[in-house]
């Protein structure tokens, strides 16, 4: 079975040119049938080989199989090659998964679009992209799948292009990202030059071995990190994510909550060893970025009133925490809080598009309230994710996010308290956004009209293909907590699971004041939790306090307005500036060096007078010329 | 006066000094003049200059050599002139007032 | 007495080329140049060329400058040459300059070199009572005798120039259009 991992990818991809073809054949619903189903088999193949490597020891747990040589040019031999280990196979496993699972919910969801094939074609084609990304055998396959998922990113939030603001975040999602893509090159660049290899057993053995140099490590490090901030979200490159929300939900559910955001985080992971040799100054930036990030983008979420765009945010801020789980060293918990956010995040993406579907497409949360009458599923599902999120034990969210707080106290207490922070606004503004959709009373009664409602409007639950995935997505954010829990060492499932491949850059945090009083900072982390959903439940709920939503958060502390601003502003004139100084100075340059020569010529033709005596002249001065020379040969020297 | 007049003999050196002068003023016609015959004239001149050096060097160096190639000098001259001024004819002849500088066919 | 030969000759030289030089009238510069000529005949005879001599005023200034005469009349007598302007203005200080410079440069040359200038080859034989011919024999010795491959030459070459110049003259006649 294993040598049958290319089929991974090759599942996906075959729906997508099968889709190419027939798709407007097909029809709806079938082809979003033949869309999820493909994944579905690329999901069964994921797990047979799972179970396979399992059945493994813990060294062979390293299989490659290579499809061809794709860039055999003198020194640079580049394979097209998959690799079968812990981490690429749970991030196969959880993309595959979850992504079989919005496809069945995008068959309800997209039900009426008229290009419901084109939806489904590109998630196929984005689902190949990730998976290719995450099974890449060396940094050029993965740099392949990493920008497919920034195009298939670009089409599918832009998927109702005729709306001018969705194409518009199309386009600024692809640009922000390709100023990351510049930083991944710089480090295949770097990683080549020093290594002679792109593939990862070659870099990692490399850097553990000690033939790279702490300053190269540094360098493809930060580069990649570069890369990383633009694909997942991180200040300063988040602005395209919350924008992002313009595309359809289910998209908003794979792509930016479990998959491709999650793409930055899985290469850093990769590349582990790298990061362990370069200076100590670029985990520490790692950390401080993620855990600002974090914070930043809490504040934020606190005052939005669409309900994507909290789930946005939120998204990157937890992003946040796994950077900040890197920075510190925790790759375990890292992937640990990827997988169980995937679980929740999707649950709440998916919850929250129910919600917006059941509500004929209002998204203001302001007009919502008092659903969980009418959305029963909905709200017991979207429930459960709050408090996966919240960090409510004994939910998913909460042991992740609890293992990355350990080791980030480990590092350094400020870190600690920044993310508890964090956390704390978490469940503020996710307690929020539940008490405002699904509690209270129900708001939107008063808007009927504008809902372009025919007599009583009246929200109403989604069909049961909608409804699915979200149950199964629950019961994962229950008991996903199992994969790694704090309590000894045997239940450390994932750590084990996940050792051959980032033993060498895991921080060894075992005599650390941290780990020997972990159950203290555990307690802490329950108490922040329940206190931001009380705080919340004052707020909103009891309406004891008034909100605190200030116009500077809601607009997210004008980083993008002043981006804008910039970019539209002195951005544009030196930009206009290059624009002169490449009409005038170097295309100066070149057609004056035509018309030097052609000044020239015209110089030298006017000795072409046709006139003999002129002739007779040169020939005069030549002969002067050379008797001069003989006469100084000969005579004065 | 007289006795330095006496005194003085022409040496080889004045004679080649003075092919050289005659040299120069028909270098100096062909290049002034525009009337195409008065260019020739002057080329006879350089001609002229060369042959009296030549005859000169013979006499000063003892060899017969120098008049000879005066005498096949003289020869060439001729058969060029009767050429040249067969084709100044027959450029010449269909325009009035013979101009060198009128045959500007290769101006570029 | 040599040193007035000389003198006088050289006065015929140079007059002579200033006036082909400066004459606008190409008859009067055609006459100067038969001046010039005759001032080198004068030298030849001093230097024992006496052959060469009268070759000189035989062909040069009885043939060739005759000739200069014959096509002078030819393309016009009555045409001189407008001396005072000068359509290219580089011209005239180029011509200076050259000049000038072919002189100076020959004559120094010419003076640092004179003590250079060996001796050597069969002497030019004065001209004895008893023969008073040797120069001629000796010169047709020379030509008949060690050049006469280049004799037989010129004679080709003379040759080649009257056909070749009948050639470039010729005017050619238009196809004549009657049937035959």
């Amino acid at each position: 079975m294993l040598d049958l991992i290319w089929l991974i990818p090759a599942l996906p991809l075959a729906g997508f040119i099968l889709i190419l073809l027939f798709g407007r054949l097909l029809g709806e619903p079938k082809s979003g049938i033949l869309a999820a189903s493909m994944v579905g088999a690329s999901f069964a193949v994921t797990v047979a080989v799972f179970f396979e490597l399992l059945s493994k020891t813990t060294e062979e747990r390293h299989h490659v199989v290579t499809a061809f040589s794709w860039v055999p040019i003198g020194s640079l031999n580049v394979d097209l090659a998959f690799l079968a280990d812990p981490l690429s196979i749970t991030m196969a496993l959880f993309v595959t998964g979850i992504g079989s699972l919005i496809h069945l919910y995008a068959i309800g969801y997209m039900h009426g679009d008229p290009k419901f094939s084109k939806f489904f074609l590109y998630l196929n084609l984005f689902v190949f992209s990730m998976l290719m990304l995450v099974m890449g055998e060396n940094l050029l396959v993965t740099f392949l799948g990493w920008e497919g998922v920034g195009t298939c990113s670009y089409f599918l939030i832009s998927f109702w292009h005729t709306r001018e603001s969705a194409a518009t975040a199309g386009k600024k999602a692809f640009v922000t990202n390709r100023v990351g893509d510049w930083g991944v090159m710089m480090a295949m660049f770097l990683a080549f030059g020093a290594t002679g290899t792109l593939s990862y057993a070659g870099i990692n053995h490399a850097a553990e071995s000690g033939a790279l140099s702490a300053v190269t490590a540094t360098g493809i490090a930060m580069m990649l990190f570069i890369g990383a901030c633009g694909k997942s979200a991180q200040l300063p490159l988040y602005i395209w994510l919350p924008d992002a929300m313009e595309g359809p939900t289910p998209v908003s559910a794979l792509i930016h909550a479990a998959t491709m955001v999650t793409a930055g985080v899985f290469v850093m992971t990769r590349i582990n060893p790298v990061l362990a040799i370069s200076y100590d100054w670029v985990p520490t930036i790692i950390a401080v970025v993620g855990v600002a990030t974090a914070l930043f983008a809490a504040t934020i979420a606190v005052a939005q009133t669409d309900i994507k765009k909290v789930l946005a945010y939120s998204t990157v801020s937890q992003l946040g925490f796994m950077f900040l789980a890197i920075g510190s060293g925790a790759y375990v918990a890292a992937i640990f809080h990827m997988v169980t956010h995937a679980f929740f995040k999707a649950l709440l993406f998916l919850g929250s598009g129910s919600v917006i579907h059941g509500m004929h497409h209002e998204q203001d949360m302001r007009k919502m309230g008092a659903l969980r009458v009418l959305m029963p599923v909905t709200a017991f599902t979207f429930i459960i994710g709050w408090l996966a999120i919240a960090g409510v034990p004994p939910f998913a969210g909460f042991w992740s996010k609890d293992e990355i707080l350990l080791f980030a106290f480990a590092k350094s207490p400020i870190l600690y308290v920044v993310g508890l922070i964090t956390a704390l606004l978490t469940a503020y503004y996710m307690t929020r956004q539940v008490i405002m959709v699904f509690f209270g009373e129900a708001r939107w009664n008063d808007h009927s009209e504008e809902n372009g409602a025919h007599g009583d409007f009246k929200p109403h639950e989604s069909p049961k293909v909608m409804l699915a995935p979200l149950v199964v997505l629950a019961g994962l954010s229950i008991v996903g907590g199992a994969m790694q829990l704090p309590f000894s060492k045997n239940t450390h499932f994932l750590e084990k699971w996940l050792e051959p491949v980032i033993e060498f850059g895991e921080a060894d945090i075992h005599k650390s004041w941290a780990y020997e009083n972990k159950y203290i900072l555990l307690g802490i982390a329950i108490v922040v939790a329940l206190s931001g959903i009380a705080a919340s439940y004052m707020v909103y709920s009891k309406k004891k306090f008034a909100a605190i939503e200030p116009n500077v958060m809601a607009q997210g502390w004008f980083y993008d307005k002043g981006i804008s601003n910039f970019m539209g502003g002195p951005g544009r004139k030196a930009f206009d500036g290059i624009t002169w100084a490449d009409r005038t100075i170097i295309d100066g340059a070149v057609n004056g060096v035509g018309k030097l020569v052609q000044g020239a010529g015209g110089f030298l033709r006017k000795g072409q007078t046709g006139a003999v005596r002129s002739y007779a002249a040169a020939v005069g001065l030549g002969v002067v010329a050379l008797l001069v020379w003989f006469f100084v040969r000969g005579v004065v020297l | 006066m007289s006795a330095l007049i006496a005194a003085a003999t022409p040496t080889t050196t004045w004679y080649l000094v003075l092919a050289a002068v005659l040299f120069g003023i028909g270098t100096v016609g062909v290049l002034v003049r525009r009337n195409p015959l008065v260019m020739f004239m002057c080329i006879e001149l350089m001609l002229n200059a060369v042959n009296l050096s030549f005859v000169a060097l013979a006499k000063r160096l003892g060899d017969i050599g120098g008049q000879t190639t005066v005498f096949f000098v003289m020869v060439v001259a001729a058969a060029e002139v009767v050429v040249g001024l067969g084709i100044i004819v027959s450029i010449m002849r269909k325009r009035p007032g013979a101009n060198v500088d009128d045959i500007s066919a290769l101006k570029g | 007495m040599e040193l007035v030969v000389f003198v006088f000759a050289a006065a015929m030289i140079l007059v002579g080329g200033l006036g082909v030089v400066l004459r606008s009238h190409p008859v009067h510069a055609a006459l100067s140049l038969i001046l010039t000529l005759f001032g080198v005949a004068v030298i030849f005879v001093s230097q024992e060329a006496h052959f060469l001599a009268a070759v000189q005023v035989i062909v040069y200034a009885g043939a060739i400058v005759v000739l200069f005469l014959f096509v002078i009349m030819l393309l016009g007598v009555d045409r001189t040459e407008d001396i005072k302007t000068e359509p290219f203005k580089v011209q005239r200080p180029l011509a200076i300059i050259v000049g000038l410079g072919v002189i100076g440069l020959v004559t120094a040359a010419v003076i640092t070199s004179r003590d250079v200038v060996a001796t050597r080859g069969a002497g030019i034989a004065e001209p004895a009572m008893t023969d008073p011919d040797s120069n001629i024999r000796q010169l047709s010795r020379s030509v008949f005798g060690d050049y006469v491959v280049a004799f037989e030459v010129t004679s080709v070459l003379l040759v080649v120039a009257v056909v070749g110049t009948v050639l470039l003259t010729r005017k050619v006649k238009p196809a004549s259009k009657e049937s035959q």
